[in-house]
């Protein structure tokens, strides 16, 4: 019998031809691929508790789906034989009020009500407030406890840290996220709504054009469309801008942690730079309404990518240096090196995606691995380091700044040259009805996956979006084990997840 | 009758009104030179003075777990500032207030203040500033002996032990002693660099709780009290400063020579403090030790050349 469908990034199949397996059978099936090399992409259950897996090869660029049905009440936890279903299986108990039976840190994701069910995984009364649960403690005379946040110091998002320390080691650091719910994925329900764009582009706000992007490849998906060649490559040079910006920014705010002020000041004015190019694109510095179903709204005309070819020049070489300083300098070396160690054994296990896994050796990369728009067309090269320490998180950074500037020297460069031509197709409004969509693309935090499924009248039944932070938050926590607390921000930075993405 | 007075009072006028009135430029000026090495205008160098203004003319919220021995940290930071200003000299070979052992007396001061500011930090409550106190302390343990040898090297030196006698004849000596004189001064750098919280050993910038080790301590006090945290700190400053300074300050015994030499001296100390700043990061908390006892056997190898040398 078989098994599970095979489903290309950017496709939709309908869902007939999915076989569906029996619950015990689809955790066997996850939990034996994800011993042989497969990773978990995305697990989740629609409302009517049927249950889709989503499964990447270690070779080949289709993924499989599986699906089954959730038992009603409870369900036996697959954590145990496979840790990267840990947070999928809260997430899963959380919103359909499931109990998973057996999951060793059975804890809420996001702190809300199931959704339409009366029923709470955790039995709890009265209103329910996040990071309000029973912290992991640890015990003795020596052992002090530390609490940050929600509210912190600079201007960012909110989210509770609890630390067990001894004296500056930290033994422990728990996560409590889920003060940014705003209950997306519950708004997409019957969906697509008037709206539903703003969300995507807004799911985790610095990643506009990688959320947007992935929400686009699902619908297109859906509709079957044709993107122009064109507009995909104006896509992929707001993707590279917006991953640019980033990591320049934080690659100046991990400086800024060590107090190393020339790489701060400087990259905080590239940051802007790189901004500034992306509003070139669609008159706005973070991407919004740049891209829609079916294309892009703005072109690039000749004379806009010339201009944007000789900004690119000169923040690339600025930035370049600005980066470079950071790297001959020894005190900031001294700092990065070895701090905040993620074990790339963990990594694997824990599913660590993006610059994250990237820096543990994990060759995880949707563009490389599921090539959508341009990346079919060019080879990216692979950028990986193996001791998962801040530097190395910082090295992977530097080297894909360096391999954005030269995709969008060749993307801006064939804009140029290519004969004006339309830059959308028209979108019809109509979903076709039972269909699964799967859109991946590669943020700058990693990877971001859209899973669409519809119900007959062609809405959506359930839409899934998983942001790379959903992965990496406990990559964050494992840095932290026996680092000293004083490392905290810098670790915390040289990841730099989002709250709002995670949360959503 | 008024004459023998009229010079101790006229230095003494001086000394306490250039800083009073001039400690918190220092820092007005390290941020001034950060700010130009990051290719920024900066605040202007009279920032503290206008937020110190602001901070006095604001109310001051208390924390509910604290007491009275909260205000006692600022109040006591400003109030040894004073009197340690009272005692080294600066732009004179003798300082306002001078007896036999007042070396021994300045050096604890600054220990007085820090009692009192780790009281007003473990008062609150709170786990930062616990932990901000458990650092401080730490620290001020190592950097205690680097200055106090220092100090008995130069009470063998000057061959008194009044501030002085050893801070003249160290400034004098530079021709007959460098190399133990130099070793002193690599020991007070870093003390006055620890002690005031600069990079490479604290950011004084950082908004970062969990890596504070002075700031994390006075995160509670807000108004007239965080003026007054602000201006203790500026004080500390301006005397560390004015005892690196004169280490190195041949004086001439002329006033019109002397003091402004001493200016000129705190002002390239700010601007050196600046450079530090501008251009290397900070130290990972565990090698702040491993620096200060760095600074501590300098300082012991000064002293023991120079009880040789004798």
């Amino acid at each position: 019998m078989n098994t599970h469908a095979l489903i290309a990034n950017g496709a939709a199949i309908p869902l007939a031809e999915i076989p569906h397996l029996p619950f015990a059978a689809f955790q066997e099936h996850i939990a034996r691929a994800c011993g042989d090399g497969h990773r978990l992409v995305c697990l989740t259950a629609t409302p009517d508790l049927t249950g889709f897996a989503v499964l990447e090869a270690p070779e080949g660029p289709v993924l499989q789906v599986l699906r089954t049905t959730f038992p009603p009440v409870e369900f036996p936890s697959l954590t145990p034989a496979c840790p990267q279903a840990h947070l999928f299986e809260r997430e899963i108990a959380e919103q359909r009020g499931l109990k998973a039976i057996g999951h060793p840190w059975f804890k809420p994701v996001r702190y809300h009500q199931a959704w339409g069910s009366p029923r709470d995984p955790w039995d709890r009364q009265g209103e329910i407030l996040p990071g309000v649960t029973n912290f992991f403690r640890v015990e003795g005379t020596q052992v002090h406890e530390v609490a940050v946040g929600p509210v912190h110091a600079g201007v960012i998002e909110p989210g509770h840290f609890r630390f067990q320390c001894s004296g500056e080691t930290v033994f422990n650091l728990e996560i409590a996220l889920g003060y940014q719910h705003r209950g997306i994925e519950r708004t997409l329900q019957g969906g697509p709504h008037a709206c539903t764009f703003k969300h995507m582009e807004t799911a985790a706000g610095d990643t506009t054009i990688g959320h947007a992007w992935a929400h686009c490849l699902a619908m297109e998906g859906l509709l079957d469309l044709d993107v122009p060649l064109r507009a995909n490559l104006i896509r992929a040079v707001a993707l590279e801008l917006e991953r640019l910006a980033n990591h320049t920014g934080d690659l100046g705010a991990i400086a800024g942690d060590v107090g190393f002020l020339p790489t701060l000041s400087y990259c905080g004015r590239l940051r802007g730079d790189w901004l500034n190019m992306t509003a070139v694109l669609c008159g706005s510095r973070l991407g919004r309404d740049l891209l829609r179903a079916g294309g892009v709204r703005f072109d690039v005309d000749r004379e806009r990518a010339e201009d944007l070819m000789a900004r690119l020049e000169a923040t690339a070489a600025d930035t370049a240096n600005a980066v470079e300083l950071m790297w001959s300098t020894a005190s900031v070396l001294s700092r990065l090196e070895g701090t905040g160690r993620v074990i790339p054994a963990h990594a694997e296990n824990l599913g660590l995606v993006g610059p994250a896994g990237r820096a543990c050796g994990l060759d995880r990369d949707v563009r490389r691995s599921h090539p959508y728009g341009p990346y079919a067309e060019t080879e990216l090269p692979r950028v990986l380091e193996d001791l998962g320490d801040v530097a190395a998180r910082a090295r992977v950074r530097a080297a894909e700044i360096h391999s954005s500037v030269d995709f969008l020297r060749w993307a801006l460069d064939v804009l140029r040259t290519l004969p004006p031509s339309p830059v959308a197709v028209e979108a019809p409004r109509l979903l076709p009805a039972e269909h699964l969509a799967l859109g991946m693309t590669e943020g700058w935090r990693g990877e971001i996956v859209h899973l669409a499924v519809t119900d007959h009248r062609g809405r959506f039944a359930h839409y899934k979006i998983v942001d790379p932070s959903f992965h990496n938050w406990t990559g964050l926590a494992l840095a932290l084990r026996g680092e000293g607390i004083s490392d905290f921000p810098l670790c915390n930075k040289s990841f730099n997840l989002s709250y709002c993405g995670f949360d959503l | 009758m008024i004459r023998p007075f009229l010079q101790p009072a006229l230095t003494l006028l001086a000394q306490m009104a250039l800083t009073l009135a001039l400690a918190p430029l220092l820092p007005g000026i390290i941020n001034k030179v950060k700010a130009l090495f990051a290719g920024r205008v900066g605040p202007p160098v009279f920032q503290l003075y206008y937020d110190m203004a602001k901070l006095l003319r604001k109310g001051s919220v208390f924390s509910r777990s604290a007491t009275r021995a909260f205000l006692a940290g600022p109040v006591a930071s400003v109030a040894v500032g004073f009197t340690a200003a009272l005692i080294v000299p600066m732009g004179s070979e003798t300082a306002p207030l001078h007896f036999l052992g007042d070396a021994v007396v300045f050096a604890y001061l600054f220990g007085v203040a820090r009692f009192f500011v780790v009281l007003s930090a473990l008062d609150t409550g709170s786990a930062f500033e616990g932990m901000g106190a458990a650092r401080e302390v730490t620290f001020a343990v190592l950097a205690e002996p680097a200055l106090f040898l220092g100090l008995a090297a130069l009470a063998r030196f000057g061959g008194q032990a009044s501030l002085g006698p050893m801070l003249t004849a160290a400034g004098r000596g530079w021709g007959t002693a460098s190399g133990p004189l130099a070793l002193v001064l690599a020991a007070w750098a870093i003390v006055f660099l620890v002690e005031n919280c600069r990079i490479p050993f604290d950011d004084p910038n950082t908004h970062l709780e969990l890596t504070m080790i002075h700031e994390v301590m006075v995160l509670d006090h807000s108004g007239p009290s965080l003026a007054l945290v602000f201006y203790g700190s500026s004080l500390k400053l301006w005397v560390l400063g004015a005892l690196v300074v004169k280490l190195c300050l041949p004086l001439r015994g002329a006033w019109w020579i002397d003091w402004p030499a001493f200016l000129g001296g705190m002002v390239l100390l700010a601007v050196g403090v600046g450079v530090v700043e501008s251009v290397m990061a900070r130290l990972k908390m565990v090698r702040v030790p491993q620096a200060l006892i760095a600074a501590v056997v300098c300082a012991t190898f000064g002293f023991l050349l120079l009880l040789l040398q004798a």
